[in-house]
Parts: structure tokens; C-alpha cells; sequence
């Protein structure tokens, strides 16, 4: 079953297709990735499903934990958020002033059902979901080995584990659909290797379908259940590592034509 | 309706004595506006003592006449020096060391800067009103036809256009132009290409007090009560005008500067029982061109890297 | 140390402070008294000020405007009845409303009560607007609404304000107020919502893909700083026992903006700490605007409008050199207080890297 899909978006920023009718089918716990060379329009497809732009013409659809496929084209980044969908940033963008804990714990807001009277005094109802999520990010930072950190300034971290926050700050969403925007961006092989490993770990045990853009082929053919590969806003490939590695059109949008053969 | 009844009983002479009004009224918004714009377009900031800027050359050239008796035509060129240079001067010592700071630092020191300004205005020249030296030349009526219109009325028009060409003439055809506009399209790029940026950032505030001064001395002598706190108002309706024309657009400042001056007098002219509220009036027309078109009516569209 | 005996000290202090308020009420003068009870009314704005701007990180300019409407419906409604004709003597009061008197009270509550939901009906177009954008559409509200009671004579007595309001230069009470507002936006601050302000400060981008409706937070923030605001403007206008739209120019916004840039953005006990000091600086200033004699020689700097220069030139070097202000976002805290009694020292070596 297709937990996100789209029916051929197209982005158009003034005369520049940044994105042409783009149809997307991601499966339920897959994990997928989009890849092309700068400037493809790839950070733009993140953009649209997350609801930070409007596609200009085509749909988005998303299928809710009850089954139940929904429209989010056009959405609130907000709203698409709460319906489950998390995204990282190309580039990091944590509470820069705030703690690794607040980081993590301000993700649980989005499930807050209390209002704001009763959260700001503190009512029974209201602490004991603050309780209840405190413990959720305890447990969490526990896992991901951020706990013993948790009251430094997220700025102050080294980069590797900036990233790793940014995702963990996602996952407290408690998304069904992760987005990574180039988690292993300026990140060394070593680094790479355990980027992969925590994005398997991840994805096994929180049930998550991923959709990441990815630049280090390594992470992307290791880890993919199926590559789509976009060039000047163009699908031009879609299918497995194997197939992808093996497409003609894709060796020549990442290694140029040369145009006298 | 009102309105037309307000429209029908007004004689030729009164509505071209209105629309004179306006085209003067939007031809100082457009000169002071013009410094606003600059600035923002370099700067990304609201130089919120420009206002305070234009009291201050009023007070420049009150004293030049009053005090020193200094020929008028002598004071305007002595007002517009000592005015670019409280410009800079400004921009040296409140903006310049906060050139890397967040921007609310930089917004809070630019408030701090104009608070100070009528502060000092208020303790030097003390809070009440002077009466703008009168200049006869400027002041006699001409008439045309059954209308009297005072001279100023036509200069101020032709002095803000002439001021436009100069300026377009400096910002498009000259070495200090093309910096300006480097810088303003994109401030890292330029300065690393070698451009001293704050030689061109004094350079564009000295432009725009400049400007702002001439604006000054014509108001002085069409509207002659200078006070202290005289320059908020107009400096908050310039800003308006400014973004309403398309923030960092010059063609654009002088274009809402002409729309809020003209609005505001017809509707004292029209609405005389809305007159209480002409100072809201460039308010209102803020938020609904926010609303509509936040870029403003000439501006380009900016959006957010994410 | 534990967070109960945190808690009992915290509430050791408000007894104590209580208690002192009650001693200044029975042992000061009226003039001593007046300033402490102003510094106590500009604490509560300058709370308020800093739920927008220090913690959601919106540079909102508007607390003039919205303390007047708490100062007008304080002033308006709690004038008695009797009074009401010789107050409204150049246009006589509405029918509407020229009888219907409220206890002090209600009117403060009112007051507040009006100014966030005209924050909430100003919010939707301007909380769109970021940075000089916001603070210059702020202003311009501010001023509207001064405008619109300059003009509304029948209910505001327009440009000739409106006098014979009740006073009130009680410390005990206005502690209970401030105490009250200081209890309120600490527990906000420290709740999710308080986070969720404090995301948007930080990058309000990120905060929207954590599922923070920017908006709905936004208008929020906006709508409690006009509460408190509009609270503070009723009590300011007991104190005074008149008000005048020309109390509420937007200049008067930038004394709390002074308040919170020198306490600390985002400082709850740093707002307080710059309600005292301005408010008290304010007030001692005034010696600058009095004649000065040394030595038999007049010093000439001495005169009035001295003291607004000085206070403006602070203004400017407290955001010069001095930008985190007093507390920065950090909080006093009890732990913080006890590791200053330990080693007075150690907290200005750690100044120096901020």
C-alpha cells in the first residue's frame, strides 16, 4: 500500500520548472531515496509534501494510521506534521539556543491535547502528559545515546551529532513518514557508515517508512528499497539500486553527454 | 451620498487647490521616502531616526536664517551638508558596530538612535514649537485663473523630480551607484569582490539625509511649526510609503510617497469628518498592501531559503 | 537542591516581598510610594512585552496602544456615576454607557480582556509580518487605537482625558498583581506552549515541521502580552487617577523596550530586574533636569529635557556594549543564587566568554 503518493506535481517558480510532474509511490516501511545532481529539484519535492510550498498543479496524497488516504496538498507545514509526515533540513536547523532535551521534547507539542489555560497552570490533566512525554524523550535520548548530553546548548554539538538530533527531533514527532534532506551531508565515510546503520536502526524499530535525498551513493544503494532520480526537475529513473546503477539516462545526467558519440 | 454631495458644492478652485496640496504633501513623503528605501535596501533595516533626520535639518536651517542670517539659498546648501553628515554620522556610531549583530539588536539601536535625536532636540532647542523663518520669495501666491497657489507648491514638485533624476543618474551611471546597487543585491558577494562596503553604506546615508534635507526645508516653509517630535510622524508615513511603493525600489518610494500624500489630503478634503484620522491612514493602507502584496506595488519577489 | 524546598523558598520570597510591600504601604511617603508602585506596573508590561518578543522572538511595538485600552476602560467605567457629567463636560457621555459603572476590579480584568481581543482581531494581518515589518505595523496600531480615542468623545472625552478616575497607590495591592502576572508567564514559559513561543524564536521554520501551528502560537503570545499590557495600563491609570491620549504616545513603548533589552530578551527575572532599574533610574535622573551649583559656579548642562537625553544615550550603549543586558535568557534560580553566595566570583569569569 502506498503511504505517500503524488499524481504528477509540478513546480514552477516564475519561467523555472523546478519540478515537472512527478509521480511518487512509496510503500509503506520502505525505504526510499531521491537522488540527482544539484540543483535537480529534490529539496523542492520535500518542500511540496511538507507543505512549505503549493505545488502548482498535481496532488499529494497521504495514508492516515486508519487507512484512510487523505489529500494534504496545499496543507499547513503544521497540520501535514501532525498527520505524521517528519522532515530533517539540507541545512541543520535546530533551536540553535535551546538544549538537546528541549530540542527533543518541544517535537512532542504537536500531540498536546490539552489547552493553554490548563498547561500554563500547570492542571492534572496537563502534567500528566508532560510526565508522560518527558518520559517518552527520556527514553528516546536513552536510545540514540543523547541522554548524558541533553542539557548542552544544541548549537555546541559537534556536526555528526547535530544531524543525529535534527532526526532524532523528528522521530519525538512520532512520524509514520521520515524525510531526510542529506542526512550524511559533509560527513566523512566513517560517519557515513554509522549514519546508515542509525537509519536502519531506526527504521526497523520505529516502523517508519524513510524518503531521504541523499548525495553519498554508498548510503544510498546500501540502504534503498527503491531510487527514484530527478534531473532538471525531471523523473528520468525509478527502481531498484541494481536497476538504477545500470540506467543509461542516469549515467549521462550525472556524468554529462558527450555530445559527438 | 455624502460624498458627492461634498464633491458637488466644492468649487474648481478649492479641488485644484487640494491637488496641489497633494502633489506637494506627496512630493516631501517621496523625498524623505527615498531615504528609507536606501537604506533598506542595503542595510535590510529600517533606519528609524530618518524622521528625526529631516527635524533635525529643519532646526539646521531655522538656525542658519534665524540665527546667523544666512540667505536663504546659502542655508539650504549649508543645511544639506551638515545634514549628510548627521547622517553618517549616525550610521557610524549606532548602526556600524552592529553590522554582524542579530537584527533586533540592530532595530533597537536605530530606535534608541531616534529617541536620542528628540531627546537632544527637545533639551537643546527646547519643545516648543519655532516658527520656520518665512522666505517671501517662496511664500507669494501666484494665481491661475481664480486659484492662489504659493510658490513653494510648485517648487517642491519640481525639486523632488529634479532630486530623482540626480539620484537615478548616481545609482545608475556612476562608480558609487553600482557599488550601492552590488551591495544590495547581494552584501557578501560584494564585499568580497573588493567593494568597501561601508564606504558605500556612508555614502547612501549621506544621499539619503541629503535628500532628506532638501525635503526638510521645504517643509519648514510650507508647513512652518517645527518641533522636536515634528519628524515621527512623517518619518513612520515615509517608511509606509516606502514599503507600499516596494521596499529598496526608489521609483516605488516616490510612488507611495505621491499615493499617501494625495490619499491623506482628500481625505480631509472629502471626508472632513474623517480628519481626526488622516494619521491612520497611511497605517491602514500598510496592511492592507501587506496583506495583498507584501512585496509592495513595484517590488520583487523575495521567499526563504529552506 | 530538591525541587520542593526550591519551591518553599520561592514561596518564602513572595511572603517576604508581600510583607515588605505591606511595610512600604504603612512607612513611606506617597511620593516613594508611587515610584515603587510604578516600577511594580512596569514590571508587569515589561513582562508582558517580553512573552512577544524575548520568547516568541516577535519585535512587536504595540504596548502603548494596548495599555491605553486597559487605561480607558479603567478610566471610563470605574468614574462614578455622579461624577460623570462634570468629567464629560465638552461631549456629554454616551447614553450607552454613561451609567453603567464597574467595580475597580472588573475594569482592570476588562481592560484586559479588551486589549487581547484586539490583539487577536490586529493579529491576523500583521503576525504574518516579520521583523521591522512587525514592529513598524505594531506601531501603527499603537497609534491607531490613540487616534480612535482621541476621536471617540462621547465614550473617551477624546483629547481631553478623562480625570476623577478612583486611585490606587496601594503597594499591596499592585504587588499582588505583579505577583500574580510573575507567577503566570513563568508557568507559561516553563509549559509546552512556552516551548513551543520559544521554537518559534528560534527558527520558525523548523518550528512548523515540528507540527507548531505558527500562527495559532503567534497570536497567542500576541494575545497574552496584550492582557497583561492592557492590566498594567489599568492600573498605571489608578495610580495617575487621570488619563490623556497623549499618555500613551508610542514613545512610552520604548521605556519597556528599555526595560526588557536591559533586564535580558527572554529573561522572565531579568524583566523585573529592568522594571527596577529603569523605573528607579528614571526617577533619580531627575536631579539632571534640576539647576546644578558646584562650587558656586551654575553648571549649565543642568536643565529640564537633560534627563530623557541621558536616558536615551544608556538606551543606545546598553544595546551598543551591552546586548544580552543584565540576565541574557538565563533565569535567576535558586541553585544559580546559591553558587553566587558560595563564589561571588566565578559568575563574572563566566561573563566574560558571553
Amino acid at each position: 500500500m502506498d503511504v505517500l503518493r503524488t499524481d504528477g506535481i509540478t513546480m514552477q517558480f516564475g519561467g523555472v520548472r523546478a519540478v515537472s510532474d512527478l509521480k511518487l509511490n512509496i510503500q509503506e516501511g520502505e525505504i526510499v531515496a531521491l537522488i540527482g545532481p544539484n540543483g535537480a529539484g529534490k529539496t523542492t519535492v520535500f518542500n511540496m509534501v511538507t507543505g512549505v510550498y503549493k505545488p502548482t498543479s498535481g496532488n499529494i496524497f497521504y495514508t492516515k494510521e486508519t487507512g484512510k488516504e487523505v489529500n494534504i496538498t496545499g496543507k499547513k507545514p503544521s497540520d501535514i506534521a501532525k498527520l505524521g509526515i517528519a522532515r530533517t533540513f539540507q541545512n541543520i536547523r535546530l533551536f540553535k539556543d535551546l538544549t538537546v532535551y528541549e530540542n527533543v521534547l518541544i517535537a512532542k507539542h504537536l500531540h498536546l491535547k490539552s489547552d493553554f489555560l490548563s498547561a500554563t497552570l500547570h492542571l492534572p490533566w496537563y502534567m500528566k502528559e508532560e510526565n508522560n512525554d518527558k518520559k517518552e524523550v527520556e527514553e528516546l535520548l536513552k536510545s540514540v545515546n543523547l541522554w548524558d548530553i541533553r542539557e548542552e546548548k544544541s548549537s555546541s554539538l559537534p556536526y555528526g551529532q547535530q544531524r543525529r538530533l535534527e532526526i532524532v527531533r523528528a522521530l519525538a514527532t512520532s512520524p509514520k513518514v521520515l524525510l531526510l534532506d542529506e542526512p550524511a551531508a559533509g560527513m566523512n565515510p566513517n560517519e557515513t557508515e554509522d549514519l546508515t546503520g542509525f537509519i536502519k536502526e531506526i527504521h526497523d524499530k520505529f516502523k517508519l517508512t524513510v524518503f531521504m535525498i541523499e548525495h553519498h551513493m554508498d548510503l544510498v544503494m546500501d540502504i534503498s528499497d527503491c531510487i527514484y532520480v530527478l534531473d532538471f526537475g525531471e523523473n528520468i529513473a525509478k527502481g531498484t539500486p541494481d536497476e538504477i546503477q545500470s540506467n543509461d539516462r542516469v549515467i549521462q545526467a550525472y556524468l554529462g553527454v558527450d555530445e559527438d558519440a | 451620498m455624502e460624498i458627492f454631495q461634498t464633491i458637488a458644492n466644492m468649487t474648481g478652485a478649492a479641488l485644484a487647490q487640494h491637488v496641489a496640496n497633494g502633489i506637494s504633501l506627496g512630493s516631501l513623503y517621496a523625498l524623505i521616502a527615498i531615504g528609507y528605501t536606501m537604506v533598506y535596501g542595503i542595510l535590510l533595516m529600517i533606519n528609524f531616526a530618518h524622521g528625526d533626520i529631516v527635524m533635525m535639518a529643519c532646526y539646521f536651517a531655522y538656525f542658519g536664517i534665524a540665527v546667523f542670517n544666512l540667505p536663504w539659498y546659502i542655508t539650504v546648501v549649508v543645511t544639506v551638508v551638515l545634514t549628510a553628515l548627521l547622517g553618517a554620522l549616525i550610521e557610524r556610531t549606532a548602526y556600524r558596530p552592529l553590522r554582524d549583530a542579530p537584527k533586533n539588536s540592530v532595530l533597537i539601536s536605530a530606535i534608541g538612535a531616534s529617541f536620542l535625536l528628540e531627546n537632544l532636540a527637545n533639551y537643546l532647542f527646547s519643545g516648543r514649537p519655532k516658527r520656520f523663518p518665512r522666505i517671501p520669495i517662496l511664500e507669494q501666491n501666484v494665481s491661475l485663473g481664480s486659484v492662489q497657489i504659493q510658490v513653494i507648491s510648485f517648487v517642491i514638485p519640481v525639486v523632488t523630480i529634479l532630486g530623482l533624476l540626480i539620484l537615478l543618474h548616481i545609482v545608475n551611471h556612476t562608480k558609487t551607484g553600482m557599488a550601492m546597487r552590488a551591495v544590495s543585491k547581494d552584501y557578501e558577494i560584494a564585499r568580497v569582490m573588493g567593494i568597501n562596503i561601508d564606504n558605500v553604506i556612508s555614502a547612501t546615508f549621506m544621499i539619503g539625509s541629503a535628500l532628506a534635507a532638501v525635503g526638510a526645508f521645504m517643509w519648514g516653509v510650507k508647513y512652518p511649526g517645527i518641533t522636536p517630535m515634528m519628524g515621527v510622524m512623517p518619518g513612520l508615513k515615509c517608511f509606509i510609503a516606502a514599503v507600499i511603493g516596494g521596499i529598496g525600489n526608489i521609483k516605488g518610494a516616490v510612488l507611495g510617497g505621491f499615493i499617501l500624500g494625495m490619499g491623506e489630503i482628500m481625505i480631509v478634503a472629502f471626508f472632513p469628518q474623517l480628519s481626526g484620522y488622516r494619521d491612520a491612514f497611511a497605517f491602514i493602507v500598510l496592511i492592507v498592501i501587506l496583506f495583498y502584496k507584501p512585496t509592495g506595488l513595484m517590488g520583487e519577489k523575495l521567499m526563504e531559503k529552506v | 537542591m530538591a525541587k520542593k524546598q526550591k519551591l518553599i523558598l520561592t514561596i518564602l520570597l513572595l511572603i517576604v516581598l508581600f510583607a515588605l510591600s505591606w511595610v512600604v504601604n504603612i512607612a513611606m511617603d506617597s511620593y516613594v510610594r508611587r515610584i515603587i508602585n510604578l516600577c511594580l506596573i512596569y514590571a508587569i508590561i515589561g513582562l508582558s512585552m517580553n512573552v512577544t518578543n524575548g520568547f516568541t522572538g516577535q519585535f512587536a511595538l504595540g504596548q502603548a496602544g494596548f495599555m491605553a485600552l486597559g487605561a480607558y476602560v479603567v478610566g471610563v467605567f470605574t468614574v462614578p456615576v455622579k461624577l460623570r457629567a462634570s468629567v464629560f463636560y465638552a461631549v456629554p457621555m454616551n447614553p450607552l454607557i454613561a451609567n453603567i459603572q464597574l467595580p475597580v476590579w472588573a475594569a482592570l480584568i476588562g481592560g484586559g480582556i479588551l486589549a487581547a481581543f484586539v490583539a487577536f482581531l490586529i493579529g491576523a494581518p500583521v503576525l504574518r509580518l516579520k521583523g521591522d515589518y512587525l514592529a513598524i505595523a505594531t506601531l501603527g496600531f499603537s497609534e491607531i487605537i490613540r487616534i480612535v480615542i482621541t476621536n471617540a468623545s462621547s465614550f473617551t472625552n477624546g483629547a481631553l482625558g478623562i480625570k476623577d478616575i478612583p486611585t490606587l497607590n496601594d503597594t499591596r495591592y499592585i504587588f499582588v498583581a505583579t505577583a500574580i502576572t510573575f507567577i503566570f508567564i513563568s508557568l507559561l514559559i516553563n509549559s509546552s506552549y512556552g516551548r513551543a513561543f520559544k521554537a518559534i524564536r528560534e527558527d520558525e521554520i523548523a518550528a512548523e515541521a515540528m507540527g507548531i501551528d505558527l500562527y495559532k502560537h503567534k497570536c497567542l503570545a500576541f494575545m497574552i502580552s496584550a492582557f497583561f499590557a492592557g492590566i498594567g495600563g489599568g492600573l498605571y491609570a489608578m495610580l495617575l487617577g487621570t488619563v490623556d491620549p497623549k499618555n500613551f504616545l508610542f514613545t512610552l513603548t520604548y521605556n519597556f523596550l528599555l526595560i526588557i533589552v536591559l533586564g535580558g530578551m527572554g529573561s522572565i527575572t531579568g524583566s523585573m530586574l529592568g522594571a527596577i532599574v529603569v523605573t528607579a533610574g528614571l526617577e533619580y535622573l531627575r536631579v539632571f533636569d534640576e539647576p546644578l551649583e558646584l562650587f558656586g559656579v551654575n553648571i549649565p548642562l543642568f536643565r529640564p529635557g537633560f534627563r530623557m537625553v541621558i536616558f536615551s544615550i544608556l538606551l543606545m550603549i546598553c544595546v551598543l556594549f551591552w546586548r544580552h543586558g543584565i540576565m541574557g535568557t538565563k533565569e535567576f534560580t535558586w541553585d544559580g543564587a546559591r553558587e553566587f553566595v558560595k563564589h561571588p566570583l566565578r559568575m563574572f569569569h563566566r561573563k566574560g566568554v558571553a
